[in-house]
């Protein structure tokens, strides 16, 4: 009897596992009643929890817009700190539903990671940063120097195979995170920190002596940052990417976060009325309320708006638009039509 | 006449597999690894689908990959061209590198405070037991990033070193020099300290990828062969002295076998020190020992010894005070004492407990990652690991190397044990 009981508690165990992996994160969210975000450790500007413990940001704001385009509420967000090294493992292992880490898009982490990318909310490259008195001017001058680089990161294979191009040499000294690299860097541990050029700004807004660091004009790689999800779980990737697109499409039609009531009641523009739930039944497609997207530009803002809040020119980041502009301003960003 | 073998046999029935004390412990037994060997398969069984449902293959093919990555430091010769298994094989030699030199260190440190916290000057005792209990009772993490911080920010920057042509004409000094003769560079980042470079190298030798230097080969060999001579010489001089009872003077003839024939292996090679000069934004030329390799090594070495100092002070307690007694009154001094008597007879007491701080010592090395020191944990569990997204080969080829290195320490220091221990003859 013993040995059947015992029997019954393994196959009993076996179909929960078996089943906990089945479930879809749609479901596994709305059940919870709160979204768990992977976020940077602390990166100013694009997620970093301020004084009082509230996480603030631009890939922080995407994950409140999903917050809200899914449970309506865009409060209801947990945000799980992440380093380079740990990201995609919380991640794949279901520890957090989504990760919007300023994380590059590339080929093995799409595939071999099991992972989708499914869409770039912030066009980069990587760059580096120097101490103005070192009178480096441009990062070929950097030959035997030695930088700082975060581990489990996409510049760090960028960085040996920039030197190498160049025929030059380097130290590397291998951080965990973007506030160690920091330390290092302002404690003359390594003459330059390479990331990807918007974190340098980032990191740069929060040094105490910030107008003499400057960032050199080589921009050595195309880093495509954006949120990613579970590789098998199209219906959830596609909840992210269209909440993405939704922000984007509501700046290119104008609607913002102040007047998008005001835009519902009175628009006549049929994608805009798509946009909003108002037609079309564009919401329902992919299991979720119609309003859900006017919830997402409600919660936070449309594109525009959340780059101009976060880390656009005016703040102490101070990053113009650039590739990041809309496709109609001569930039990247780009929506599929919402229909 | 009665016989005792008159009892009755009884058959077996399957209820004496639970109701009978000879069976009983032998079922429970098999019960309990049937369960064990259910859990085993359960976990296996779920690894693997779990690995399933993720699309996620278990094999070894990413160490052959380009690894795409650079590594500070490298023992043996390796570019960001070279494949994963490069960047392990040159993990695992830095971690085998701090492991024995800290081993070494922490015996050395250990021994020496072991015997210092028993002597009767007060002042001595007590400052040992100071150091050992600090050290004990304080997390090693700490030590290490507190050994770190200490060296990276007392220390001067390598542009500090610089001499500029206004200071040249003003007459100042540079904020920092170097030290030994202008041999040695500290700086914020690590040690810089002269290499030797030989003027007619042997060249090397290439066995299947692994090139051995000809020139090391020679100096081993020649510093071998002087020893054995050496050791010739001192027996040859014992047997004199059991023989006549007169021991001749030797100590010039060890010195000239020792000397001569490396001083002059080195003169015919050419040898003179390449010394690190400030070029740049760095010391180029030279050796760069990284202030990371250094505050591991000294945390672990100091953290290892405070323990193994204990070891040491329970094996000196356990010898009689009879013995001490005994040799004093044979006219022998404390020192001499200690190093013929005492210690050798410790040493059976020591040397089992000291294993197991030596296999500490070895798995405490994976805590370099807090000062980026790139070891096995480094390369193989971080870089590597992250970069092809492979946790479980990554971690369970780890797992394996620590095992296999930390089973080889215990099986030399099982035979070291065996032969101190007592013989019974």
């Amino acid at each position: 009897m013993k040995k059947s009981v015992f029997l019954g508690v393994v196959a009993a165990t076996t179909m929960v596992a078996g089943a906990a992996a089945a479930q879809a994160t749609l479901e596994a969210v709305k059940a919870r009643g709160e979204l768990i975000c992977g976020s940077n450790t602390g990166l100013t500007g694009f997620g970093a929890p301020d004084a009082s413990g509230n996480w603030t940001g631009f890939d922080v704001d995407l994950c409140r817009a999903v917050a809200a385009a899914v449970l309506g509420d865009a409060t209801k967000v947990k945000f799980v700190p992440t380093t380079g090294e740990t990201r995609f493992t919380a991640l794949q292992s279901g520890e957090v539903d989504l990760l919007v880490r300023n994380s590059t898009w590339t080929l093995s982490r799409d595939t071999e990671l099991a992972l989708d990318f499914v869409a770039v909310n912030y066009y980069d490259g990587q760059g580096f940063m120097v101490k103005k008195d070192l009178g480096v001017s441009s990062a070929k001058e950097l030959d035997g120097a030695t930088v700082c680089i975060q581990t489990g990161t996409t510049t760090e294979l960028n960085l040996a195979d920039f030197f190498k191009q160049n025929n030059i040499s380097y130290q590397p000294v291998t951080v965990a995170d973007d506030s160690e690299a920091q330390r290092q860097y302002l404690a003359g541990a390594c003459d330059a920190y390479t990331t990807d050029a918007s974190g340098l700004a980032a990191s740069r807004a929060t040094m105490p002596d910030a107008e003499n660091h400057v960032i050199l004009p080589e921009i050595i790689s195309k880093e495509p940052l954006g949120p990613v999800v579970r590789h098998g779980d199209s219906n959830w990737g596609d909840i992210v990417r269209w909440t993405y697109f939704a922000l984007l499409i509501a700046e290119e039609k104008g609607v913002t976060k102040a007047n998008v009531n005001e835009v519902a009641a009175s628009t006549t523009d049929e994608e805009v009325k798509r946009l909003l739930g108002l037609s079309g039944d564009m919401g329902a497609k992919i299991g979720l309320p119609n309003e859900a997207f006017k919830n997402a530009i409600a919660a936070v803002g449309n594109y525009g708006e959340i780059f101009a809040a976060n880390i656009g020119e005016g703040t102490t980041i101070n990053l113009a638009r650039g590739l990041n502009a809309l496709w109609t301003q001569g930039g990247l960003q780009y929506a599929p039509p919402f229909r | 006449m009665a016989l005792a073998s008159d009892v009755p046999k009884e058959s077996f029935r399957l209820s004496m597999l639970i109701y009978d004390t000879r069976y009983r412990s032998i079922t429970i037994q098999i019960f309990v690894l049937v369960l064990f060997g259910l859990f085993l398969a359960w976990l296996l069984n779920n690894t693997a689908q779990n690995l399933a449902t993720r699309g996620k293959e278990f094999n070894f093919g990413f160490l052959w990959q380009r690894a795409g990555y650079d590594i500070g430091q490298q023992l043996i010769p390796y570019t960001n061209d070279s494949n994963h298994f490069r960047a392990l094989l040159v993990g695992l030699i830095n971690t085998l590198v701090v492991a024995i030199i800290g081993c070494v260190l922490a015996t050395v440190i250990g021994v020496f405070v072991g015997v210092m916290r028993l002597s009767k000057n007060w002042l001595v005792g007590r400052l040992m037991t100071v150091y050992v209990e600090m050290f004990r009772n304080v997390p090693l993490l700490l030590w290490i990033l507190l050994s770190y911080v200490i060296l990276s920010e007392t220390t001067p920057q390598p542009r500090d070193f610089r001499l500029t042509d206004e200071m040249a004409a003003a007459g100042e000094a540079p904020a920092a020099s170097m030290i030994l003769f202008d041999t040695v560079a500290v700086t914020n980042r690590g040690t810089n300290v002269p290499s030797p470079l030989f003027d007619r190298s042997l060249g090397t030798l290439d066995l299947g990828g692994m090139s051995i230097s000809l020139t090391l080969l020679a100096y081993i060999a020649v510093i071998a062969g002087s020893v054995w001579v050496n050791r010739r010489i001192l027996a040859a001089a014992r047997a004199q002295q059991e023989a006549t009872g007169d021991r001749p003077v030797t100590w010039w003839k060890s010195l000239a076998v020792l000397f001569v024939p490396v001083i002059a292996l080195s003169a015919a090679l050419g040898l003179h020190l390449e010394i690190p000069e400030l070029r740049g934004f760095n010391f180029q030329g030279g050796i760069l020992v990284a202030h990371s390799f250094t505050a591991l090594v000294i945390a672990l070495a100091l953290y290892t010894a405070a323990f193994i100092a204990e070891i040491v002070r329970a094996g000196i307690l356990a010898i009689s005070r009879g013995q001490s007694e005994a040799a004093f009154a044979l006219g022998l001094r404390p020192g001499r004492t200690m190093n013929l008597i005492i210690l050798p007879q410790a040493l059976r007491v020591i040397i089992p407990p000291l294993i197991s701080q030596y296999l500490n010592l070895t798995k405490n090395t994976s805590l370099g990652i807090a000062v980026s020191y790139l070891d096995l944990r480094g390369t193989l569990g971080g870089i590597t690991l992250n970069q092809t997204g492979r946790e479980l080969e990554c971690m369970l080829l780890m797992m394996l190397i620590y095992l296999t290195i930390s089973l080889i320490i215990s099986a030399v220091m099982n035979l070291y044990n065996k032969s101190v221990q007592i013989k019974a003859r």
